[in-house]
């Protein structure tokens, strides 16, 4: 039978057409946004896909000046590669940069203190990112999120409407037809775009390839020092200790996501180039979520209770 | 590789979900911490069998209900091809998510419960993949283990389908006789139905030859925004960046510029990978032309032959998709065609299809909810179109409430016809 999942070799150079496709589709949404909206933002952590999806911006309005800003929120436990990464492409590219501080939110009362396992400030993200919208009065967010993540995304729309808190809907999407992208709002209202919609991990992985884009070190396998808790291997950080229990290994490992130190996961491995990481992907049988983020296993609809309330 | 995107329709619990589960399923396609999510809930739900359509019906009150409510989209590849599948809600209520997912679909996929055989709500699903000019249809009648895996039932649904296309003028390719719950006939044949050859599901959407859309290959693009750095190295440069929705263009080449009725030469082409003398759908460029033009977001370039139409006044069909109100002659709404955003007003509502008999009622006086109905609409500025059965990017457009901002209406201009419907 043919419904083998296709090896990297019979995809080949095959594989650049649908590519091709997928990159016109993403600076098509692209340009929309910078076409319809007074101020929209463009939400840059210095992982995989927000990297991709500037790289997509830059060339959506070249060789003009991206006229839009990068937005980071911060969650005071970011890994220090990837706020270095962060901080010398936004100065490369000469543009923009609004930081959305957890740390500062919580310091001065804004949020109150996590209550998450391990501490983690992921949901605490969401106020402040909704402050940062609100302040910089963003019409338009863009976001690297994929449908191929998770289930709950797998619903969304490019256009992904938000209403005066910032909640998304699921249950009352608009309808989106064709390649007509609906971004009327009234004033307080934002759209989140997601012009990775379409990519697959793997897709995203083959553009880094073929367009030789620089990633942050932590995607490549590494010597690190981390410890198992759950199942998964988390890197000791000023932000995550072990438990007096939990043994602390020096392994070789690479991250399969970035986000938050205290809850992003580390994978066993020894692929120290793009297209190892890549063979590797192709054939582990775990997803990118499954194997490297504690937050989703909070609960079966961890993903979609965040989004609601306003999460990226 | 190639791309096909295919959504399913038909009518609320025939399988839809449960058959992509299975495709995604017996391919290899589900990750294991995936899968084992699926099954726990599948045990909590007290399921006798894992629930295949919980690998894509995402959200919390889907999994509480049971059913798809809004369009899922899924991933997969085989050696052949890659698919991006949208499995879409059946529900009379999600309608306007079927055409969300529909429109941009290559191949409609039809479920059928041969239990219950072809109801309004698969015929209604199976107008709107007409309408949306979707020319490939392939039929899987559904839960074939229920009725005995008897041949008669499939033939005497297929008969009727048949029929039901005819009067459509569509063509469905194939008709699959399918348990989407045990996967017989869906990656591979299956011996319960040995009176049926001709090759499981998967194999079809493989071998099925895409008949590329747009459909016209005259050259197309909407003049997204203009690009003007306003740098002392670019000083001068003024670009029109937009994508290609059909056909292809040439440094060199002569082009139109719709509305304005001007015509200049190419003398330049900006491909995401820089500058190219050609470039092809769906290609995101930005073009320079040699005269300094008034051109911007809303106009069209096009290939100078073959233009399309500009008018401020045309026919289309729409289908009606606002719960809170209902369209009437007279109505003003917001129209989104291609990159042009303007006023609408509806000045002629002429008639409304029933999708279950395909007979027209004229003297309708207001579209509800999902209904389709043929109208006239008047712009506040020029539309640059062609009917949507030629190209349905410059054929295509939507209605938008002015007040509550709402996408109330996905409209088709031009006739497309079918039973008694001109
Ligand atoms: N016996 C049997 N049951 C099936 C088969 N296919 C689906 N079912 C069951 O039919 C029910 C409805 O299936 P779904 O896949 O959710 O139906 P759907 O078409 O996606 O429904 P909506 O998305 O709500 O329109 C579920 O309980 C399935 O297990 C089949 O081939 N045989
Ligand atoms: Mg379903």
């Amino acid at each position: 039978m043919s419904a083998e999942p296709a090896s990297a070799s019979s995809i080949g150079a095959s594989h650049s057409a649908e590519l091709r496709a997928l990159e016109s589709e993403s600076i098509h949404i692209i340009r929309e946004v910078t076409a319809e909206f007074d101020r929209p933002g463009l939400l840059f952590s210095g992982g995989k896909d927000s990297i991709v999806m500037l790289h997509l911006a830059v060339k959506a309005v070249k060789p003009a000046k991206l006229p839009f800003p990068v937005v980071h929120i911060d969650t005071g436990h970011n890994f220090p590669e990837a706020i270095e990464y962060r901080d010398r492409v936004v100065e490369e590219l000469g543009i923009d940069l609004v930081v959305g501080s957890v740390q500062e939110a919580l310091d001065s009362g804004r949020i109150p203190p996590s209550t998450d396992p391990g501490g983690s400030r992921n949901r605490l993200q969401t106020p402040v990112l909704l402050d940062v919208i609100r302040e910089q009065k963003f019409g338009a967010v863009f976001g690297g999120a994929r449908r191929d993540e998770e289930r709950a995304r797998a619903k969304e729309r490019v256009y992904s409407f938000r209403d005066e808190f910032g909640q998304w809907d699921p249950k009352n999407q608009r309808p989106e037809v064709w390649n007509l992208y609906n971004g009327f709002i009234n004033s307080g209202q934002h759209i989140r775009v997601f012009p990775l919609s379409n990519w697959t991990e793997l897709d995203v992985w083959r553009y880094i390839a073929t367009q030789k884009i620089e990633i942050p070190s932590i995607y490549l396998a590494h010597e690190r020092e981390v410890f198992e808790r759950d199942g998964l291997y988390m890197a000791v950080s000023p932000a995550l200790q072990p438990e007096p229990h939990e043994k602390v290994e020096v392994m070789s490992v690479r991250f399969r996501t970035v986000g938050d130190m205290t809850s992003t996961a580390a994978v066993p491995s020894t692929a120290d180039t793009v297209e190892a990481v890549m063979a590797e992907i192709e054939s582990t049988r775990t997803s990118e979520r499954g194997q490297s983020r504690a937050d989703d296993r909070a609960s079966e609809a961890a993903m979609e209770d965040r989004k609601r309330e306003g999460y990226f | 590789m190639e791309l096909l995107r295919i959504a399913t329709a038909g009518s609320v619990d025939d399988g839809k979900s449960t058959l992509i589960g299975r495709l995604l399923f017996d391919s290899k396609a589900i990750q294991d911490d995936v899968l084992s999510a699926a099954e726990s809930v599948s045990r909590r739900q007290s399921n006798e069998y894992l629930n295949l359509a919980l690998l894509t019906d995402g959200l919390r009150a889907e999994r509480e209900q049971g059913i798809t409510i809004d369009v899922a989209y899924r991933y997969f590849n085989t050696a052949k091809r890659k698919f991006i599948l949208a499995d879409t809600p059946g529900h009379v209520q999600y309608t306007r998510n079927m055409v969300t997912g529909a429109s941009t679909a290559d191949v409609a996929l039809v479920i059928i419960d041969a239990r219950n055989g072809v109801v309004e709500q698969s015929r209604r699903h199976a107008v709107i993949a007409a309408l949306l000019g979707i020319r490939h249809i392939v039929v899987c009648i559904n839960k074939m283990d229920l009725i005995g895996f008897d041949q008669q039932r499939f033939d005497a649904i297929k008969d009727e389908l048949e029929g039901f296309f005819n009067r459509l003028d569509v063509e469905c390719a194939h008709y699959v006789p399918i348990s989407a719950l045990h996967g017989d006939n869906v990656v591979e044949l299956s011996d319960t139905m040995p009176w049926y050859t001709d090759g499981p599901l998967l194999q079809h959407l493989e071998d099925l030859e895409i008949m590329g859309t747009p459909l016209d290959d005259s050259f197309r693009l909407p003049v997204q925004y203009v690009i003007r750095p306003l740098t002392g190295e670019y000083h001068d440069y003024r670009g029109y960046a937009g994508s290609i929705r059909s056909g292809s263009v040439k440094v060199g080449q002569q082009v139109g510029i719709l509305p304005a009725g001007k015509t200049s030469r190419v003398t330049a082409i900006e491909s995401p990978d820089g500058e190219v003398d050609e470039a092809e759908w769906p290609a995101a460029v930005t073009i320079r032309i040699e005269d300094d033009f008034d051109i911007s977001r809303g106009d069209l370039i096009c290939a100078a032959d073959g233009v399309p139409r500009v008018t401020q006044e045309f026919d289309a069909t729409v289908c009606w998709m606002s719960e809170r109100t209902e369209l009437r002659q007279g109505a003003m709404l917001r129209i989104k065609h291609t990159t042009r955003t303007a006023r609408a007003m509806i000045t002629g509502l002429h008639s409304r299809i029933d999708v279950s008999t395909l007979s027209v009622d004229p003297g309708c006086q207001s579209l509800a909810l999902n209904e389709i109905g043929r109208v006239t609409v008047k712009t506040s500025a020029p539309i640059v179109y062609d009917d949507y059965t030629v190209n349905r990017v410059t054929g295509s457009f939507i209605l938008v409430d002015e007040g509550t901002n709402e996408t109330v209406a996905a409209g088709m201009i031009g006739n497309p016809r079918f039973g008694d419907f001109e």
